[in-house]
């Protein structure tokens, strides 16, 4: 895997509109069965602008940003060996119908563990008006070719 | 919330992961990789068999913490390490069970640990919600 990749800031994503019936059809597929996640009249009850997204939806609008990284010619990154390690999410709040939010990633941290290289990329998901929703980390790993 | 205590169980779940399952997931999320619905695929790449998405796991992981929480708080962190892959049998599917138990209590933010299982065995490690209650 190519190190220069560290640091590397990819340019945003193409803004990703939320639809109502995406955010129900995911939780669904997820098991979320909180009314907030289904009911836009209980969502406005609850101080949102309608259905609430599970917390794990963020991963649709991560991999746009993954998208970028993947087709970049010169990362060394085989697709076909890759691993998905570890992800985690951090919140500044949940992610709404009607929302617009658009993915910056960064490819934080580059090691070699044993063989293989593991690649950390923080992808930033941010709304229409620029501010920060939440952030998806994804740590790949390439396993080695022995 | 001050009544909680480390180590205090919360709350358990429990979802029975079928094919129909895998396949929902991969309409919803866009992660059509085969190896999530194709037998013979799995079998070529060396896997045991066809796996459930590991965000698939993780989502619904984090449902029965969502539930006990309600309207007291928010999550503001959670992460997972895929430690080990599931299986999802193509007839019985597989029972993934989930218990959430308090980790640690760091000024405003209770940790929550889950213990996420399927196949007698765990799948994820240092599963870790974070959420804010309010008082």
């Amino acid at each position: 895997m190519n190190k220069e990749l560290e640091g590397r800031v990819f340019p945003p994503t193409t803004p990703y509109l939320v639809g109502r019936e995406k955010v129900r059809e995911f939780a669904r597929a997820v098991f979320a069965q909180s009314p907030l996640n289904h009911d836009p009249e209980a969502a406005r009850a609850a101080g949102f602008a309608d259905v609430v997204a599970p917390p794990t939806f963020a991963v649709v609008i991560q991999e746009a940003g993954l998208a970028l990284l993947l087709a970049a010619p010169d990362t060394g990154i085989d697709f076909s060996r890759i691993v998905h390690g570890e992800q985690k999410f951090t919140s500044t709040r949940p992610i709404v119908a009607g929302d617009e939010l658009t993915a910056i990633l960064t490819v934080t941290s580059i090691k070699s563990l044993g063989g293989n290289d593991m690649i950390t990329a923080e992808t930033a998901i941010s709304d229409a008006a620029g501010d920060h929703v939440v952030t998806a980390t994804s740590v790949l790993v390439m396993r080695g070719t022995e | 919330m001050s009544d909680l205590v480390v180590g205090q169980e919360l709350i358990t779940g429990k979802v029975t992961l079928t094919r129909f399952s895998l396949v929902r997931y991969a309409g919803a999320s866009g992660d059509f990789n085969p190896i999530h619905y194709r037998d013979d695929v799995a079998a070529s790449v060396g896997l045991p068999g066809v796996l459930a998405h590991g965000m698939l796991t993780m989502g619904l992981a984090v449902q029965p913490v969502i539930d006990w929480m309600g309207d007291r708080g928010e999550l503001v962190e959670y992460g997972v390490r895929f430690t080990r892959p599931v299986v999802v049998d193509g007839n019985g599917g597989v029972v993934v069970t989930v218990t959430a138990k308090v980790g640690a209590i760091e000024d405003d933010v209770t940790r929550i640990d889950l213990t996420v299982s399927a196949n007698n065995q765990t799948v994820l490690g240092k599963a870790q919600v974070r959420v804010k209650l309010h008082q």
